[in-house]
């Protein structure tokens, strides 16, 4: 929906709450209505329903705006800042963004589920159309003229007979700390000047010419550097260390030992990883064997697990035909990486009892309670401040390094801290996206038809980020010796999901039973990875229908068709096939193949499908995937380009996971240390990628930051079954598990 | 401790280290220099990369013992914001990256290519870049703005001039917020 119709849904939804108000005024007593819930407000205006807590205009002509969502990359800050200008009629130029900072911005959680253009973005869109109102009325009464008849351009508002008044002359005047209504309508898209064109970044010149643009750009006087040793192996425990000897090391300033959480402070960087290393070579630990099988066994011992199934999606149509054909089908999917290319870092400091955090946190608010868990004070002393990363693409170390960073410095006598962690502390000790078991089973009929489908899964939690759960979900927590335990994750609920995310499908089978056995007791810890479960539970769906279409005699994408009514659906279905050039039932020759696959993420945000090209070396089992091309559906497109950058880099960031990507480790230790030990694409190994958006001006925003992953697997294991006749079925397809399906 | 005095970007710096200090902390902490990245300390993923008489060094295992003599060139060294070199010209027109924590790296790789081969094709440049690794997955986009810059270097070589043409590369208006 557009700007104008998600005015009025959202009208519509307010209207709705508004009359309910009304007819509870008249009938309940009063102390019930102050009960009432206040009416509803678009986006995360909800929970942050001042006008000041999103936008400011100053007399000097700056127009700022405030969000909690964070740029990491995805280019945020950019696209918010084109929806603001559109809305108040500025120039792009004047829109500073502040974002991410707990003493500065609105709360709005996670910066996660690509949800930031549909939360901050429509929360901005309503905002600034309603001071854009405030400030016209205002001109309105000072230049004596009917408000229907000023214009706005860059701030100038202006009557027909020729005066005029600026925003920066009424800013003094003018209060925007009042409630927003959402009652002024955003504009249509036929107006906008900003909205829906590719924008350049506003982020990306400072970081190819050496700008400060990470948090590991920030200096602080009298900083210190931080490292931390961390145990080596999950289940180990500190026995003894001569944090004497370290201390004697040139230029350390501060050991600190608590439980098993060891940290060392140097006033030089490199003075700080040697003490680390020599830390770590005179500390004694106590191992277990705390780790699953690797493996198949892997697999097995997961779906062992005594974790009841719970039943997720439950639809029966009795009057429907037997199936004639079943199939079912066994998919794998191990844990991996984030693998930021930069480690995690935060800088810390500690002043009267209060404490500064530089982070680069996916959720500044969220983290903050958490440190306050930690450290036993309240949130108001504590302040989180965002500055980016490298890209993290879900929950990895940034949480983690903060509590670190912040344990250490208050050895430092009030200096602050940064503590960067080294590459093995990032694949060792990052939270893993979960391994995960999916079994579909299916039949068809006569009419080859899928009249039954069946996916049941294992999976461990996907979302242990800091407010997840009771408990402090940092991970030195569980280290110190007054050990504070991480809580019991709960899954992400229907219908976003979390384990079963993008389980249930979206095609129209008259029978279909989702089962998934969230299995807490994870002796590698996980937590988000971009798409939570939907990487692998659309890997498996959209195998399994290529399967079902195979023993069907059908197309893929003709079987596709035939099974999903949803326009938009079939939308990109047919707009990647066509840009594809895709041929009907055509096979490969033994080593060239193509794979198509669909999928809404979440089944909520955009619509992706994509056709895959591949190549087969039957005889080594390299695999190449040759071209990609895909049609996305993302409603209202904010900053195409932006769009195309998420999309074709899902998809070659998901060919890396399916090709090659998996932790490795035995009994007691993670044995992925480096690179050496998790590689992923190189550019030799990159697809062509072609990226088709169906621009739906007239429909609301839909995410796009994990539309692409899981069709991305899926098409490939397509492809290699259109080439090959092998279906491989465990991720990721190394060439050794491809040379030995092809044996 | 020693004393070394470093040629940095065309200007002498002296600092006083260890000899088997990694260039990459004496840039990034001494120096404060941003460009260089610290990604892996393994020579792995080349996130740190610098020039060291015109060739990629990686500074994160680079003693400044074995680098105090040569010429060296930091990201920050080719260009300015208000000065921009052909390449970060090109990455930049090209939105050629996500999260940019590599960039740094393939920018200075691929200066060191250009340099030696003005008219790359994607082969050579894929080989040149293939020891750098992108997490964001922006590949594709990084190797047209190497097609780019060179296109613009060589333009700017049947000028006649060193000199880059000021903004004017920037075909899209609308690509300059």
């Amino acid at each position: 929906m557009s700007a104008t119709s998600s005015g009025t849904v959202s009208r519509r939804a307010f209207l709705k709450a508004s009359s309910g108000l009304v007819i509870g005024f008249a009938l309940a007593p009063r102390l019930a209505i102050g009960q009432d819930r206040p009416a509803p407000l678009p986006g995360s205006l909800n929970a942050n329903r001042m006008l000041d807590a999103w936008l400011r205009i100053d007399p000097n002509g700056s127009v700022t705006i405030f969000t909690g969502k964070i740029e990491l990359g995805q280019g945020i800050g950019t696209a918010l800042s084109q929806i603001a200008a559109d809305e108040l009629d500025v120039d792009l130029k004047r829109v500073e963004v502040v974002s991410g900072d707990t003493a500065r911005t609105p709360n709005e959680g996670q910066t996660a589920g690509s949800l930031s253009v549909e939360h901050s973005g429509t929360a901005l869109r309503f905002a600034c159309a309603e001071a854009r109102d405030i400030l016209v009325s205002a001109a309105a009464v000072k230049l004596g003229a009917p408000a229907a008849e000023l214009k706005v351009s860059d701030g100038a508002v202006s009557a027909p007979s020729g005066t005029g008044v600026t925003y920066w002359d009424l800013a003094r005047d003018t209060d925007f700390k009042r409630e927003a209504t959402a009652k002024v309508k955003p504009k249509p898209p036929a107006e906008h000047r900003w909205v829906g064109k590719s924008i350049a970044r506003r982020d990306i010149p400072k970081k190819f010419t050496g700008g400060a643009a990470y948090v590991q750009d920030v200096r602080l006087p009298n900083m210190v550097f931080g490292r931390v040793v961390r145990p080596p192996s999950p289940g180990a425990q500190l026995l003894s260390v001569d944090e004497a000897a370290i201390r004697r090391l040139p230029g350390v300033v501060a050991v600190v030992r608590d439980g098993s959480f060891l940290a060392v402070a140097a006033e030089r960087e490199e003075q700080a990883i040697r003490a680390r290393e020599a830390l770590a070579r005179s500390a004694r630990w106590g191992e277990t064997e705390s780790l699953p099988p690797a493996g198949d066994a892997l697999y097995r011992h997961m779906m062992s697990s005594t974790v009841p199934g719970e039943t997720v999606v439950e639809k029966t149509s009795p009057v429907v035909a037997a199936p004639v054909k079943t199939l079912e089908a066994l998919y794998t999917r191990p844990y991996q990486c984030h693998a930021s290319i930069g480690p995690s870092c935060a800088v810390a400091q500690w002043q009267d009892g209060k404490l500064a955090v530089w982070t680069h946190s996916q959720g500044v608010f969220p983290l903050r309670a958490e440190l306050g868990k930690a450290f036993g004070i309240p949130p108001r002393d504590i302040r989180c401040i965002h500055a980016e990363g490298a890209g993290c693409y879900g929950h990895n170390g940034a949480d983690d390094v903060a509590l670190d960073a912040a344990l250490l410095a208050r050895a430092t006598s009030g200096r602050p801290v940064k503590l960067q962690w080294m590459r093995d502390d990032e694949f060792m000790w990052e939270p893993y996206g979960s391994a995960m078991v999916m079994k579909l089973s299916g039949g068809i009929d006569a009419q080859g038809n899928i009249v039954t489908w069946s996916h049941e899964l294992w999976s461990h939690p996907h979302s242990t980020r800091p407010g997840a759960s009771a408990g402090v979900n940092l991970l030195a927590a569980r280290h110190l010796a007054q050990a504070l335990a991480p809580g019991l994750p709960a899954d992400v609920p229907q219908p976003a999901g979390g384990a079963a995310r993008n389980a249930i499908p979206l095609y129209d089978f008259p029978n279909v039973k989702v089962v998934k056995h969230y299995i807490t007791d994870a002796p590698l810890r996980t937590s988000a990875l971009r798409t939570l479960g939907g990487y692998a539970n659309v890997f498996a769906l959209e195998s399994f229908v290529d399967e079902l279409a195979a023993a069907a005699g059908a197309d893929p994408v003709d079987f596709r068709l035939r099974h999903v009514k949803d326009p938009r659906a079939r939308g990109v279905i047919d707009a990647a096939a066509q840009r594809a050039g895709w041929r009907p039932s055509a096979r490969g020759d033994g080593t060239r193949g193509r794979g198509f696959a669909f999928s809404r993420y979440k089944n909520l945000a955009c619509y992706c499908a994509m056709a895959a090209d591949v190549e087969v070396d039957r005889k080594t089992g390299r695999l190449s995937v040759t071209r990609v091309v895909a049609a996305v559906d993302a409603g209202q497109i904010v900053n195409p380009d932006g769009v195309i950058n998420q999309i074709e880099g899902g998809i070659i960031q998901s060919t890396s996971w399916t090709l090659m990507e998996m932790v490795r480790f035995d009994r007691t230790r993670v044995i992925t240390r480096s690179w050496a030990d998790y590689p992923i694409v190189r550019f030799t190994d990159v697809p062509e990628v072609e990226v088709v958006l169906l621009n739906q001006p007239a429909e609301r925003f839909l995410g796009v930051g994990e539309g692409s992953q899981g069709p991305t697997a899926a098409a490939i294991a397509n492809a290699i079954a259109n080439a090959t006749g092998k279906r491989l079925r465990a991720l990721p397809f190394t060439a050794e598990r491809v040379k030995q399906a092809m044996a | 401790m020693a004393s070394f005095t470093l040629r940095v970007n065309g200007e002498p710096r002296t600092v006083s280290v260890e000899p088997d200090t990694p260039l990459l902390y004496i840039l990034r902490n001494d120096l404060e220099l941003n460009g260089p990245k610290f990604g892996c300390g393994l020579a792995q993923c080349g996130a740190c990369t610098v020039l060291v008489d015109g060739k990629p060094v990686r500074s994160c295992v680079a003693p400044v013992s074995t680098v105090a003599k040569g010429r060296i060139t930091t990201i920050e060294g080719l260009g300015t914001v208000d000065r921009l070199h052909p390449l970060q010209r090109a990455f930049i027109a090209e939105q050629a990256c996500q999260c940019g924590f590599c960039g740094n790296g393939m920018v200075m790789s691929a200066k060191a290519l250009l340099d030696r081969t003005p008219r790359p094709n994607d082969r050579q440049i894929k080989q040149a870049l293939n020891g750098h690794l992108c997490r964001c997955a922006s590949h594709n986009r990084i190797v047209r703005a190497v097609h780019r810059a060179a296109e613009e270097l060589r333009a700017a070589g049947r000028r006649g001039a060193g000199a880059p043409p000021a903004e004017a590369s920037l075909s899209n208006k609308e690509m300059r917020p």
